[in-house]
C-alpha cells in the first residue's frame, strides 16, 4: 500500500497519504465498533430471551408446581408426570448412548487402523451429528414403536435421545483419549501390558474427566430435545407415575417402568406454550424455567470440569 | 502352561476389539436405519402418490378429506424461514468472529467464546416461547401492526439470532487456524488491523467460515420446535415472511402430535416429508464437512 518512502514525497503527497492512513484507521474503528455493537445485540437478544421466560415463570414456580399432575384449571397444573419422566428417559439414555459411545471412542482412537473401514465409521459419526433431531425421531417411530414393538415408552425415547447424543459424546471421548500423551502409552507396553490392559488400567482413569465433560453435555443436549420426542408419539397429558422400580416380592427390582406411558419437561411446555389461554403460557414459562435451569446447570457443570481437568493435568 | 495363558489373553484381546468395534458400528448402523426406514416407508407412501405430482405440487393437504401430497408448499415455508435466518445470522455471525478472533482483548474472548457455546445448548423450544410470546408481540406493536400471531418472520428471526453463536464460533475456530506470520506479513507491509482482517486473514479463512454458513443452514433447516410455534401449522405455498407457514419439521411434529393410525398415507406422508429433509440438510452437511477438511489441510 504505501510502498515509497515519505521522504522522497513532496508535501502534497505526504498529506494525502497521511489522510489515507488516518481515514483507514477511522475504518478500522468503525469497524470495531461494529463488532462489538453486534456482539452485544446478540447477547442482548438473548438475554431477553432469558430474562422474558424468567419473568413470565419465575412467579409460577412453587414446590406445589413441581409436584403437581398436569390438569385442566391451569392454576392446579403441575409439571411432576414431566420432570419424573425427564429424569428416567435421561437414565435410560445414558445407559445406552455411554458405553456405547466410549466404546467407539476407544476403538477410534486406539485399535482402528488407517482404512477405508475406519473412514466408514468416522464419516458415518460426522454425518450423524448433523442429522436433524426430529429425523431420529422419524426412525424411533418406524423402528423401535412399531418394528421392535417397544411403543410410545420410556425405553422408546431413552434410546432415540442416546442414538442422538452418540456423536457428541463419542467426539469428546476421542479428544479426551487424544489428551493423553503417547509416552503412556509406549510405558505401558514396554512393561509387557496388552493393548486392552493399557485402555483399561491408563487410558480411561487418565481420561476419565474429560469423558465426563462430554457425557454430561451430551446430557444437556439430550433433556431439552422435543422434536423426536414429539415424533415417536409420546402423550401430554400423563396424569400418573410409571410403576416404581422397587417392589414388595422378589426380586424386589422391576424393569416395568422402561414400558411406561410417559411425558418430558419440552413437551409439556410445548403443550402449554400452544394453548391460547393466558393462564397455561405462564405454566409453559414456568416449565421453560425449569429446563433451562437444568440445561444450564449442566453446562456450567460441564465448563467447570473441563477446566478442572486442564488445571489438573501436568504430564 | 504360559503357552496356553498367552493364548486365552489373545483371545480375549481379540473379543475386546470386536466388542469396541461393534460400538463403532453402530454409528454405521444408525445411519443404514435412518435411510432405510425414510425411503422403505417413502417407497409405501409413493405407491398412493405418484413422485412427480409429489416434488411440483403446489397444494398439501394430506389431512383433508380430498387430499392432496405437493411438498412446495413445505419447501417453500422451510426455505423461506431458512432465508431469513441465514440473512440474519451470516453477517452479524461473521463480524463477531472478525471482531473475536482479529480485535477482542484475550480476555473478552476468553468470556464470550463460553458464552456462545452455552448459547448453543439452550432448548429451542424456550426461543419458541420467546418468539411466539415475546418478539411477534413486540413487533405487532411497534414496528409491523399487521403482522399476523403466526408468520414465517419471527421464528426466521429468533432462527438467525440463535444460530449467531454456531456460525461465530466455527468461523472464529477457522479464523484463528491461519497462521500468525501471515497476519505479522500484512502488518509489515503496513495494513492495519482491518486490512489484515479483510483482505488476509478472511481470504486464508474462507473455506472455514464458508462451511460455518453451510453448516448452520443445515441446522435451520431441521429446527423444528421455533417454526412449529410460532410460524402457525398450514402448508402455504408463498415466500412472503408476513404470512404464517409450516415448514417440512413443523408438518412433521404437528402430524405426530394427533393420533395416525399406523401405515395410513398420512402415516407414510411425514416419512416422505422427513426423506425431503435429510436430502435437503445431508447435501449442505457433505458442502459444509468438505470445506471444512480443506481449511484443516491448509494449514
Amino acid at each position: 500500500m504505501n510502498t515509497t518512502t515519505s521522504a522522497a514525497l513532496p508535501a502534497r503527497d505526504l498529506a494525502a497519504m497521511r489522510a489515507r492512513i488516518q481515514s483507514g484507521i477511522r475504518r478500522q474503528k468503525i469497524f470495531a465498533l461494529t463488532g462489538v455493537l453486534f456482539t452485544s445485540f446478540a447477547v442482548l437478544v438473548l438475554l431477553a430471551a432469558f430474562l422474558d421466560l424468567l419473568f413470565d415463570g419465575l412467579p409460577r414456580l412453587s414446590w406445589d408446581f413441581m409436584t403437581s399432575f398436569p390438569s385442566r384449571k391451569a392454576s392446579q397444573a403441575g409439571i411432576l408426570s414431566a420432570w419424573v419422566g425427564s429424569a428416567l428417559v435421561m437414565l435410560v439414555t445414558m445407559l445406552a448412548a455411554v458405553p456405547v459411545a466410549i466404546g467407539a471412542a476407544i476403538y477410534l482412537e486406539e485399535y482402528a487402523g488407517k482404512n477405508w473401514f475406519t473412514d466408514l465409521i468416522e464419516i458415518n459419526v460426522t454425518n450423524l451429528a448433523g442429522v436433524p433431531s426430529i429425523v431420529y425421531g422419524l426412525l424411533a417411530l418406524g423402528l423401535f414403536v412399531y418394528q421392535f414393538g417397544f411403543g410410545e415408552s420410556i425405553l422408546t425415547a431413552g434410546l432415540t435421545l442416546g442414538l442422538l447424543i452418540l456423536p457428541i459424546v463419542i467426539v469428546s471421548s476421542r479428544e479426551a483419549l487424544r489428551a493423553v500423551p503417547i509416552h503412556i502409552r509406549e510405558a505401558a507396553y514396554g512393561v509387557g501390558a496388552t493393548r486392552w490392559q493399557m485402555v483399561s488400567d491408563h487410558l480411561l482413569p487418565y481420561s476419565r474427566g474429560g469423558m465426563l465433560t462430554g457425557v454430561i453435555l451430551g446430557m444437556a443436549e439430550a433433556i431439552g430435545q422435543t422434536a423426536p420426542i414429539i415424533t415417536i408419539g409420546a402423550l401430554t397429558f400423563i396424569a400418573f407415575l410409571p410403576p416404581l422400580p422397587v417392589t414388595g416380592e422378589f426380586p424386589f427390582l422391576s424393569l416395568e417402568w422402561i414400558w411406561s406411558e410417559f411425558t418430558v419437561l419440552p413437551i409439556q411446555m410445548y403443550n402449554w406454550v400452544s394453548r391460547p389461554d393466558k393462564a397455561f403460557q405462564v405454566n409453559a414459562a414456568a416449565a421453560g424455567v425449569v429446563l433451562l435451569g437444568m440445561t444450564l446447570l449442566m453446562n456450567g457443570l460441564a465448563i467447570y470440569l473441563r477446566y478442572q481437568v486442564r488445571k489438573k493435568i501436568k504430564w | 502352561m504360559r503357552l496356553k495363558h498367552k493364548l486365552t489373553r489373545n483371545l480375549k484381546e481379540r473379543f475386546i476389539e470386536l466388542v469396541l468395534m461393534g460400538c463403532g458400528l453402530v454409528a454405521v448402523f444408525t445411519t443404514v436405519a435412518i435411510t432405510s426406514i425414510l425411503v422403505y416407508e417413502s417407497i409405501g407412501f409413493f405407491q398412493f402418490v405418484s413422485v412427480w405430482d409429489f416434488i411440483t405440487g403446489t397444494v398439501w393437504t394430506p389431512l383433508f378429506e380430498n387430499p392432496q401430497y405437493g411438498i412446495l408448499p413445505l419447501v417453500s415455508g422451510t426455505l423461506t424461514i431458512t432465508a431469513i435466518a441465514m440473512l440474519v445470522a451470516v453477517p452479524m455471525g461473521t463480524v463477531i468472529a472478525i471482531y473475536l478472533s482479529e480485535f477482542a482483548p484475550h480476555q473478552l474472548r476468553e468470556v464470550v467464546k463460553p458464552a456462545l457455546e452455552l448459547i448453543q445448548a439452550v432448548p429451542t423450544i424456550v426461543f419458541g416461547y420467546f418468539a411466539l410470546l415475546f418478539v411477534t408481540p413486540l413487533l405487532q406493536a411497534t414496528l409491523l401492526p399487521d403482522l399476523p400471531g403466526f408468520n414465517m418472520l419471527v421464528p426466521g428471526l429468533v432462527i438467525g439470532v440463535a444460530t449467531i453463536p454456531t456460525i461465530a464460533s466455527l468461523s472464529e475456530d477457522a479464523m484463528r487456524a491461519v497462521p500468525m506470520a501471515m497476519r505479522e506479513g500484512a502488518y509489515a507491509m503496513g495494513s492495519n488491523k482491518m486490512q489484515t482482517a479483510l483482505t488476509v486473514v478472511m481470504p486464508a479463512a474462507i473455506s472455514g467460515v464458508v462451511a460455518a454458513f453451510v453448516l448452520a443452514a443445515a441446522r435451520a433447516i431441521g429446527e423444528t420446535m421455533i417454526v412449529a410455534i410460532a410460524a402457525g401449522q398450514n402448508a402455504n405455498f408463498s415466500f412472503n415472511p408476513m404470512e404464517a407457514a409450516a415448514t417440512l419439521t413443523a408438518y412433521i411434529a404437528q402430524v405426530s402430535m394427533g393420533d395416525l393410525e399406523h401405515g395410513s398415507v398420512g402415516y407414510r406422508s411425514i416419512f416422505a416429508a422427513g426423506l425431503m429433509l435429510l436430502i435437503m440438510t445431508l447435501v449442505l452437511n457433505l458442502i459444509g464437512h468438505f470445506l471444512r477438511r480443506r481449511y484443516r489441510n491448509a494449514y
